[in-house]
C-alpha cells in the first residue's frame, strides 16, 4: 500500500456542556490513502460526524480537540494559522453534507456559489474561465450545463447532492469527506451517487472518507472500514474481513441488523440498549453494558485497539493475540 | 411580470374593505368620545341658539348614521370634505404636512436600520461575548424609553449641552421655504433649485429628530437580526460554505445577512406603523410640521373630517409600504412568486 495522504493520530474531542465534559471523539487514530474510500460507520451521537469535521478544523463550538493531530502534507491541520487553513478548506480537503437540500445559499445562483468557491482559491480568476470549468464539473456530474443558472429551489434533490458534489470537487481536492450523503436521497438517487463516487475518486484520485451509519452503503464501495461506538474506534480493517470475519460484538451485532431478503421468516436482529451518555461513560469497555459476551474485566478496565489476523479490534475477547 | 401585476392590482382592491373598515372604526370613536367640534369651538359657555346654529350649519345635528352615509358618499367622490374648525378643504393641511412627515419617516427607517442591523449581526457573530451583551443590553433598553423622552434627552445633550444640532423646525432662520417650496419634500426642493445651503440646513434640521426615530425603532432590528442570524449561522449551507473555505467575513455579512434579511424586511413593513406613531410623539418633540403634530392639534379641536382624512391618508401609506415589502420579497428571495 502506498503511503497515505493524510494521518489521524490519537484525536480527541471533548464539547464542554453545561452538566461535564462530552467526550465524543477519544483517540481515534485513521489514515486516509490515495484513491481509497475509508468507511467510518457507526450510530448516531457516535462521533463519526464530529471526527469528519475535525479533518478541516470545523468542529462546531463549543467543541474542541483537545488533544492528537492531523498530519497532511507534513502539516498538522489542527495547528495551522487561519488564513492557511482557509486555503486548505475546499482546495485540499472538502465536504459534502447529510442534507443537500439545506447545503446550498438558497438566495445565490449555483454558477454564483461555484464562482465564490473558485475565487477565493484562485484569486484574479477570470469569470469566462470559471464559467468553462464549472460548465465541464457540471457535465461530468450529469446535470445539463444551463441548470447552472438557476436557484437551488429550482433543482431536483438529487440535481442538488450532485451539484453538492460538483462544489466540493471543484478544486480537485486531495480528500473527500462524505458526511451522510445518502441518508436523505431515495434508493435511486444513491446508486447513482455511488457510481459517480466511484468513478470520481478514480478520475481525481481522491481519497473519501465515507461516513454513514448504512453498512450497506459502506459495503458497496469502501476498501477500508472503521466501526466507532461511543466516541471510540472499536474496530478497523479491510471492507471484505470486516464484514466476512466480525470481531467485535458491535460491528457483528451491526451486521445483523442488515435484513436479509434470502432468509424468509427471519427475526431481525435488534441492540438492546442505548448508545452510551458520553458525559459519563461507562467504566471499563463503552459497550459493555450492552455486550452479549461482556465479561467481568471489561467492565473495568478500557480495552487498547490492538491487532488479529488483518484486522484492529479493541476487545477483551482477543487479549491473549496481543 | 404579468403576474406580478395582477398580484398588485388583487392587493389594491383588497385595501378598499380595508380603509372602509378602519374608517367606520373611526368614525364611530370620534362621536362616542366626549367633546365637539362645536364646544371646543364656542367654549362651555356659548348661549344654546349659537351652538344648535352651528352644529346645523355643520350637519352634526343630523343623526349619526345619517351622517356616516353622507361622509361615505362625499368620500367615495374621492372628496376628504371640508374641515370644521378652519374654513380649508381637509385636503389642503394634508397635502401640506404629509411631505415633512414622509422625509422623516424615510430618514428615520434609515437611521434605525443602520443602527439596528450591523450590530445585530455583529452580536450573532460574537455571540456571548461582551460586545454581544452590549448590544443586546441597548437593544432593549432602547426598547422601552418612551420616544418622546429620548427626543427630550437628545435635545437636551446635542441642542443644549454640546450645541451643534438644532432642537426645533425643519429649517433655521436663515433659509426661507417659500424660496425653493416646490413638492413640499425639502430635501428634493432645494436640490432641484440647486440651493445647496438651504438643502444643508434641511438635513441638518432633520438630523435629531431622525436619529430619534431611528434610535427608537432600532431596538426591534438589533433583536430580531441577531436571533435570525444566529438561527442562520447554525444552518448546514453556512456549515458548507465554511468547508468551501470561504472567509468568516463574506459568510457572516454576506451569505447569512441576506438571508436574515427576509424576516427583516417583514419587521420593516410592520414597524411602519409604529414609525407613524412615533413620528406622532417625536414631531410634538421637535416642533416638526408634520401629519402627526396635524393630528394631534386636530384631535383637540375635534375637527372630525380633517381626523378621518389623516387616518385614512394613514391607512394608504402603511398598505402601500406593505405592498413594497411584498413586491421586494420576491426581488430578495428568488423562491417567492406571486
Amino acid at each position: 500500500m502506498n503511503s497515505p495522504v493524510c494521518e489521524i493520530k490519537n484525536l480527541h474531542i471533548e464539547y464542554p456542556i453545561a452538566i461535564g465534559t462530552v467526550r465524543a471523539v477519544e483517540d481515534a487514530s485513521l489514515n486516509l490513502y490515495p484513491g481509497k474510500v475509508l468507511g467510518l460507520v457507526g450510530e448516531s451521537g457516535c462521533g463519526k460526524s464530529t471526527l469528519g469535521l475535525s479533518l478541516l478544523n470545523l468542529v462546531r463550538p463549543p467543541g474542541k480537540v483537545s488533544k492528537g493531530s492531523i498530519i497532511y502534507k507534513g502539516q498538522d491541520i489542527l495547528t495551522l494559522p487561519g488564513k492557511k487553513l482557509l486555503k486548505l478548506r475546499g482546495r485540499n480537503i472538502s465536504m459534502i453534507f447529510q442534507n443537500p437540500l439545506t447545503s446550498l445559499n438558497p438566495l445565490m445562483k449555483i454558477k454564483d456559489q461555484f464562482y465564490d468557491t473558485m475565487i477565493h482559491h484562485e484569486p484574479g480568476l477570470k469569470k469566462e474561465a470559471a464559467m468553462k470549468r464549472i460548465e465541464e464539473l457540471v457535465e461530468l456530474l450529469g446535470i445539463e450545463k444551463k441548470r447552472i443558472h438557476e436557484f437551488p429551489h429550482q433543482l431536483s434533490g438529487g440535481m442538488r447532492q450532485r451539484i453538492m458534489i460538483g462544489l466540493a470537487l471543484i478544486m480537485k481536492p486531495d480528500i473527500l469527506i462524505a458526511d451522510e450523503p445518502t441518508t436523505s436521497l431515495d434508493v435511486i438517487v444513491e446508486a447513482g451517487f455511488i457510481e459517480l463516487l466511484n468513478q470520481l475518486r478514480q478520475t481525481y484520485n481522491l481519497s473519501v472518507m465515507l461516513i454513514s451509519h448504512n453498512l450497506g452503503l459502506v459495503a458497496e464501495i469502501a476498501e477500508r472500514v472503521a466501526v466507532m461506538y461511543g466516541g471510540k474506534i472499536v474496530e478497523e480493517g479491510s471492507a471484505e474481513s470486516i464484514y466476512s470475519n466480525p470481531l467485535h460484538p458491535y460491528t457483528l451485532g451491526l451486521i445483523q441488523c442488515i435484513p436479509n431478503i434470502k432468509l424468509e421468516n427471519q427475526h431481525l436482529f435488534t441492540m438492546p440498549g442505548s448508545p452510551p451518555d458520553l458525559v459519563h461513560p461507562p467504566p471499563g469497555c463503552r459497550f459493555s453494558p450492552r455486550c452479549p459476551k461482556v465479561m467481568a474485566q471489561c467492565r473495568k478496565e478500557l480495552p487498547p485497539l490492538i491487532r488479529k489476523n488483518e484486522q484492529k479490534v479493541a476487545c477483551w475477547l482477543y487479549r491473549e493475540n496481543r | 411580470m404579468k403576474h406580478v401585476l395582477k398580484y398588485i392590482i388583487t392587493r389594491v382592491i383588497l385595501t378598499i374593505p380595508m380603509v372602509f373598515i378602519l374608517l367606520t372604526f373611526v368614525f364611530i370613536i370620534l362621536r362616542i368620545m366626549p367633546g365637539d367640534p362645536v364646544s371646543a369651538m364656542l367654549g362651555a359657555h356659548a348661549p344654546e341658539y349659537v351652538i344648535q346654529e352651528k352644529k346645523e350649519a355643520l350637519g352634526l345635528n343630523k343623526p349619526v348614521y345619517i351622517q356616516y352615509v353622507e361622509y361615505l358618499a362625499q368620500l367615495a367622490r374621492f372628496d376628504f370634505g371640508e374641515s370644521m374648525i378652519f374654513k380649508q378643504k381637509v385636503s389642503s393641511p394634508i397635502i401640506e404636512k404629509l411631505p415633512a412627515t414622509i422625509e422623516l419617516g424615510i430618514f428615520g427607517m434609515l437611521f434605525s436600520l443602520v443602527i439596528g442591523i450591523p450590530p445585530g449581526a455583529f452580536a450573532a457573530r460574537k455571540r456571548r461575548s461582551l460586545p454581544d451583551f452590549g448590544i443586546r443590553l441597548y437593544g432593549n433598553i432602547v426598547w422601552c424609553i418612551p420616544v418622546y423622552w429620548l427626543g427630550l434627552m437628545l435635545q437636551l445633550v446635542f441642542g443644549i449641552w454640546l450645541d451643534i444640532f438644532p432642537i426645533a423646525g425643519r429649517t433655521g432662520t436663515k433659509v426661507f421655504p417659500s424660496l425653493f417650496e416646490r413638492t413640499g419634500f425639502y430635501l428634493i426642493d432645494t436640490l432641484i433649485t440647486g440651493n445647496i445651503t438651504a438643502f444643508l440646513d434641511v438635513l441638518y434640521h432633520i438630523f435629531l429628530p431622525a436619529l430619534t426615530l431611528g434610535i427608537y425603532l432600532s431596538g426591534v432590528y438589533i433583536r430580531l437580526t441577531r436571533a435570525n442570524m444566529i438561527d442562520i449561522l447554525k444552518s448546514d449551507f453556512i456549515l458548507a460554505a465554511r468547508a468551501r473555505g470561504i472567509p468568516e467575513n463574506k459568510i457572516v455579512y454576506n451569505y447569512a445577512l441576506k438571508n436574515a434579511f427576509i424576516p427583516i424586511l417583514t419587521m420593516m413593513g410592520l414597524q411602519f406603523a409604529l414609525l407613524i406613531g412615533g413620528a406622532i410623539l417625536t414631531e410634538t418633540t421637535f416642533s416638526w410640521p408634520g401629519m402627526g403634530r396635524l393630528l394631534l392639534e386636530r384631535i383637540y379641536s375635534r375637527d372630525y373630517p380633517t381626523i378621518q382624512g389623516i387616518i385614512v391618508v394613514f391607512a394608504l401609506g402603511i398598505s402601500m409600504i406593505s405592498l413594497i415589502v411584498d413586491i421586494i420579497y420576491a426581488l430578495v428571495d428568488p423562491r417567492i412568486k406571486y
